[in-house]
């Protein structure tokens, strides 16, 4: 009776595996920061190269901080979706212009909008590398107390923001108040 | 016949040899070679089934800037790989460290083969106690 119970016992252990293993994607790697400390960054404004952005501007706040660049067509469908968080006031969203060009990047938010608090430049990928961006747009949920919550890679929507951020937005609140 | 596998050889062949890091050697030839070394080791994380030696993606180009500066200012093998796993995961290399999380990679292939050893082992027994059927024998013969 084993003889035909063992194999399949053995299909049945397998099937799970593929179906989670296979209904991965591969390339979406979460951020190694989750729970821990975003990485300490000091950049130049994207409009004024004068003043800086750094973790101390958005110190004590709950925010977003989105990686974008003019080159990367996720960016550009997210867009409009940026410009409703920060119109109807839902969390503040920190911009840093990625492995870009700074005239590009300022024509390109006063065609489509400036959905962002503050924008930092990036152009030479130093930021980027520190915080594991490898792909445009990436968004990183930042707590007040600077632990980083949640990335998401790719543009974001309604649909992901109902899923991924909304619950999570309500953890954060919720230890805070 | 002859002349045309030589000839296609030597029309695929140059495209293989275009030269991909085009960044700076370093100066010491020991770090070159160490630097050389480690990106055969690093995944391209934009181009996943690639190392950054081989691929021409700006992430790529960017790591091997990384690495080259981390190699003049000192760093060891060892620190620079720290220096990505921190930043890009255990993913990032293409020989993950032996350590908990990656204990099961290390582990399964060896396991496997045990396994399958001992099914093995166990059919062919099986098999040795059956009778040899003489009839079936000589009739294929």
């Amino acid at each position: 009776m084993t003889r035909y119970l063992l194999p399949i016992a053995f299909f049945a252990i397998l099937i799970p595996v593929f179906v989670v293993g296979l209904a991965k994607d591969p390339t979406v790697l979460p951020s190694t920061f989750l729970g821990k400390s975003a990485p300490e960054f000091e950049l130049p404004l994207l409009h004024e190269p004068g003043e800086t952005i750094s973790n101390k501007t958005f110190a004590d706040q709950l925010v977003l901080v989105n990686f974008w660049a003019t080159w990367c067509v996720g960016c550009r469908q997210e867009h409009d979706f940026l410009k409703q968080l920060s119109a109807n006031n839902v969390i503040p969203v920190y911009g840093i212009n990625w492995r870009d060009d700074r005239d590009k990047a300022i024509e390109w938010l006063n065609e489509l909008g400036d959905p962002y608090v503050m924008s930092g430049f990036d152009g030479g990928n130093h930021t980027g590398i520190d915080w594991g961006v490898y792909a445009a747009p990436e968004t990183f949920l930042i707590d007040a107390s600077g632990i980083v919550v949640y990335k998401h890679l790719g543009p974001l929507n309604s649909y992901v923001w109902q899923k991924e951020f909304v619950p999570r937005l309500a953890a954060a609140n919720g230890a805070t108040m | 016949m002859n002349r045309i596998a030589v000839l296609s050889f030597c029309l695929v062949f140059p495209a293989m040899v275009i030269a991909i890091d085009t960044g700076q050697t370093l100066d010491d030839p020991v770090l070159q070679a160490r630097y050389e070394k480690i990106i055969e080791e690093v995944r391209c994380l934009k181009c996943q089934n690639q190392t950054i030696k081989d691929s021409n993606a700006f992430l790529a180009g960017d790591l091997r800037r990384e690495i080259r500066r981390l190699l003049t200012e000192g760093k060891t093998d060892a620190e620079i790989f720290d220096f990505l796993v921190l930043r890009y995961g255990e993913f990032a290399l293409y020989r993950p460290r032996a350590s908990g999380k990656t204990l099961i990679l290390w582990i399964a292939p060896f396991f496997l083969l045990i396994v399958g050893g001992v099914i093995i082992v166990r059919v062919l027994r099986d098999r040795m106690r059956l009778p040899i059927d003489d009839e079936r024998d000589t009739a294929e013969r």
